[in-house]
């Protein structure tokens, strides 16, 4: 369970993230959409720790655990996980290495036997024929030279080698083409289990054609301004995001008077 | 007793006695040699190409010899046992600069190829080396002070279209008894001839650690390469010398008509390490690539200043030099391009770049192009910067703890220097050298 109470988070003194609420039960699949700037990545991003974000006010909490006091990498050992909206190239370390080294840091936090080299090339070619990436991909490094399209299935690649408790996708489905999108999507879906909570940030209704949420949020100015169910999608679609701009600015109004 | 008095001296007492005495032009080339010394003294920050690198310092120091610890078997034992091909080879070892037989093991040389101690060329064949020793102009002043008193070094020379077969690893183990080692090196291919020659300064400290202040053990060392046309050299040298020692190299390249010149210049040790990589292209279509990686900690220094002659038409050079920074280190690359009148279509790229781990690390990276022909082109980039923060915190949304993280990003820096280096084993060798000297470097597997 994921509870996100009053969050405040600015950068450079700048607000980003202005009192959000949010909270995602066990097991559940939520959807955040919402307009270019609304404060979506900043979301995801607070949530895996990265400090250029400050946290002003507000707690999050996490199946009862501070999650802010955590730092990143206790946060992805206990099983977090963040696909990057925009995931980061290191050149000279290979993806082999980083995969391994990823993985064999999750398994130790669990106190599992780490994975020796045979058993790891084992576990992620099988990974990686489950997200159609050739086996090439191991040996070059991390995202380096890879379209935006295979930058995103080794996104998947690594949640699927990590087995999060809670995964937050920032516009996985984002370039990609139809078959890759399918192919992103049935990795998540097989993930979905009661004990695994995702959260998919995504401007495409299509992608929650193959990943159907719970629930539907729209996250606008740095706020949860409207929660609901799948057709929230389709009506946001339809519509855009105008009109719920326009209900805010006549609550705001009303709030004011 | 002012350094350059000691030099006199030594020079006075010992040039009788040095390998070759007595040979006409060599004798009237040491003298002139050690007059110019004389009168320039060590190099300092006076100077524009010295000016990050003052080597006055020397100037209280007689490097007078002093007892050992690392026997000279030992160390080099520990640098053939890092790969399976390191058995192999061929082996000129020196102990603080001269000649050592007993820990030398050429193996079997293919017909055409000599590979001699300089000593024993300047006794037996002076005639061999005349025309390539060098010339007292050469260089800074320690270039000089070398052309002086240098009494040993490796002598190459392959005949036309001779190919080593296996590397040659030209081995100078240095401090055993402190004081200084002048060594030059002559390396002479012919027409079409092929090498990879590797030089190794090693020291004998056994800690490796002997923290500094006054340097105990100067390497001055020259290595010259004549390559004729359509030679190929490949010149790697690891210098992982003790930290208490002040190491000033040259190394000078003069290139024919379609010769290929590879330098890999991996600068780990010593207290202070200045390095000058020079070619020259005296024909048309050559090709070289200077390729380089340092490290500092504590208080060390590394210089290298190169310089690329593009004297001649239809020229290519590749320029590549990374340093990480560590501590108060300072590093220092200025690398100068010459493109003279009518050396159309030369083709010239220089990179420097330059990674600071501490606040206190300094960095100065400079590129100087002096370019007199049309129909060129010239590109160069310089950074110096820090871990880059993205990465960082991608690595840690992964699991890797911040010290891991830290330590892979820059072990993954450094190793793009080795990508160039050809030879598997000679990677593997430079590889095992940087974990060694890198934080958490015994964590990193091959990446
Ligand atoms: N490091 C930063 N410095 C300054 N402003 C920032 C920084 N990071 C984010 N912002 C600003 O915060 C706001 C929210 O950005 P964020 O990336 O969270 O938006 P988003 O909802 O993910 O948008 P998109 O749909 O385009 O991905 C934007 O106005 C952005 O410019
Ligand atoms: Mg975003």
């Amino acid at each position: 369970m994921l509870d996100i109470r009053n969050l405040h988070a600015s950068v450079d003194g700048k607000p980003i993230l202005r009192g959000l609420d949010l909270h995602v039960g066990t097991g559940e699949v939520h959807a955040i959409m919402g307009p270019n700037g609304s404060g979506k990545s900043t979301l995801a991003q607070v949530l895996a720790g990265r400090d250029s974000f400050t946290v002003d006010d507000g707690s999050v909490s996490w199946d009862g655990v501070d999650l802010l006091a955590m730092p990143t990498e206790e946060r992805a050992r206990a099983g977090l996980f963040l696909a990057f909206q925009y995931p980061v190239e290191i050149p000279g370390v290979s993806n082999a290495y980083f995969l391994k080294a990823a993985v064999n840091a999750v398994r130790r936090h669990r106190g599992e036997p780490e994975y020796d080299a045979m058993d790891f090339l084992k576990r992620v070619k099988a990974e990686m024929k489950a997200v159609d990436m050739r086996e090439e991909f191991l040996y070059r490094s991390v995202n380096e030279g890879f379209s935006g399209g295979e930058k995103k299935r080794n996104e998947v690649l690594q949640m699927a080698l990590l087995e999060p408790r809670l995964a937050v996708l920032d516009e996985t489905d984002s370039g990609l083409d139809i078959d890759a999108l399918r192919t992103v999507a049935d990795g998540v879906n097989r993930l979905r289990s009661p004990e695994r909570s995702m959260i998919v940030i995504t401007h495409y209704q299509r992608l929650l054609d193959y990943i159907v949420p719970d629930q539907v949020h729209v996250l606008s100015h740095g706020r949860i301004v409207r929660s609901g169910g799948r057709e929230l999608a389709h009506e946001l679609e339809e519509r855009g995001y105008g009109w719920i701009d326009e209900a805010q600015a006549t609550l705001a109004q009303g709030a004011a008077s | 007793m002012s350094t350059l008095e000691h030099w006199l001296q030594r020079y006075n007492a010992g040039r009788d006695a040095l390998p070759g005495a007595g040979v006409p032009w060599l004798d009237a080339l040491r003298e002139e040699a050690i007059m110019r010394f004389a009168d320039e003294g060590w190099p300092s920050n006076r100077l524009e190409s010295w000016r990050h690198t003052s080597l006055t310092l020397l100037e209280e120091r007689s490097f007078a010899p002093a007892s050992a610890p690392l026997a000279p078997e030992t160390v080099l034992q520990r640098l053939r046992s890092d790969g399976e091909e390191a058995a192999g080879g061929h082996w000129l070892v020196f102990v603080d600069g001269r000649h050592a037989p007993a820990l030398s093991e050429l193996g079997a040389l293919p017909a055409g190829a000599e590979i001699r101690a300089l000593a024993e060329v300047l006794a037996t064949h002076p005639e061999w080396v005349e025309a390539y020793f060098g010339t007292v102009e050469e260089g800074a002043s320690p270039a000089a002070l070398n052309a002086a008193l240098a009494a040993d070094g490796a002598f190459v020379r392959l005949a036309r279209g001779v190919a080593l077969d296996a590397p040659l690893h030209v081995v100078f183990i240095g401090g055993v008894r402190k004081g200084a080692s002048l060594v030059r090196n002559l390396i002479v291919a012919e027409a079409g001839a092929e090498a990879t020659i590797v030089e190794h300064y090693v020291g004998v400290d056994a800690a490796g650690d002997a923290q500094a202040g006054t340097p105990g053990t100067l390497t001055n060392a020259v290595t010259r390469i004549a390559a004729a046309q359509d030679a190929r050299i490949t010149h790697l040298k690891l210098q992982e010398e003790d930290r208490s020692t002040v190491h000033v190299a040259h190394i000078a390249a003069a290139q024919a008509r379609g010769s290929v010149f590879a330098s890999h210049s991996l600068s780990f040790g010593a207290q202070l390490a200045r390095n000058d990589i020079t070619t020259r292209f005296d024909g048309e279509g050559c090709e070289a690539l200077l390729n380089g990686l340092f490290h500092v900690d504590g208080r060390r220094h590394v210089d290298h200043h190169t310089r690329i002659d593009h004297a001649q038409p239809r020229g290519t050079s590749r320029e590549f030099y990374r340093g990480v920074l560590d501590g108060a280190g300072r590093g220092v690359f200025a690398g100068r391009i010459l493109v003279a009148p009518g050396a159309v279509r030369t083709d010239a790229m220089q990179r420097a770049d330059n990674l600071l781990l501490s606040p206190q690390a300094e960095a100065d990276a400079r590129p100087e192009l002096e370019i007199y022909a049309d129909d060129v082109k010239c590109a160069h980039g310089a950074t110096v910067g820090q871990i880059d923060e993205d990465s960082l915190f991608y690595l840690r949304t992964r699991g890797l703890d911040e010290a891991h993280a830290r330590n892979l990003l820059t072990y993954a820096f450094a190793a793009e220097v080795l990508e160039r280096i050809g030879l598997a084993s000679l990677k593997r060798r430079a590889q095992v050298a940087i974990r060694a000297r890198l934080p958490g470097g015994e964590l990193m597997e091959v990446l």
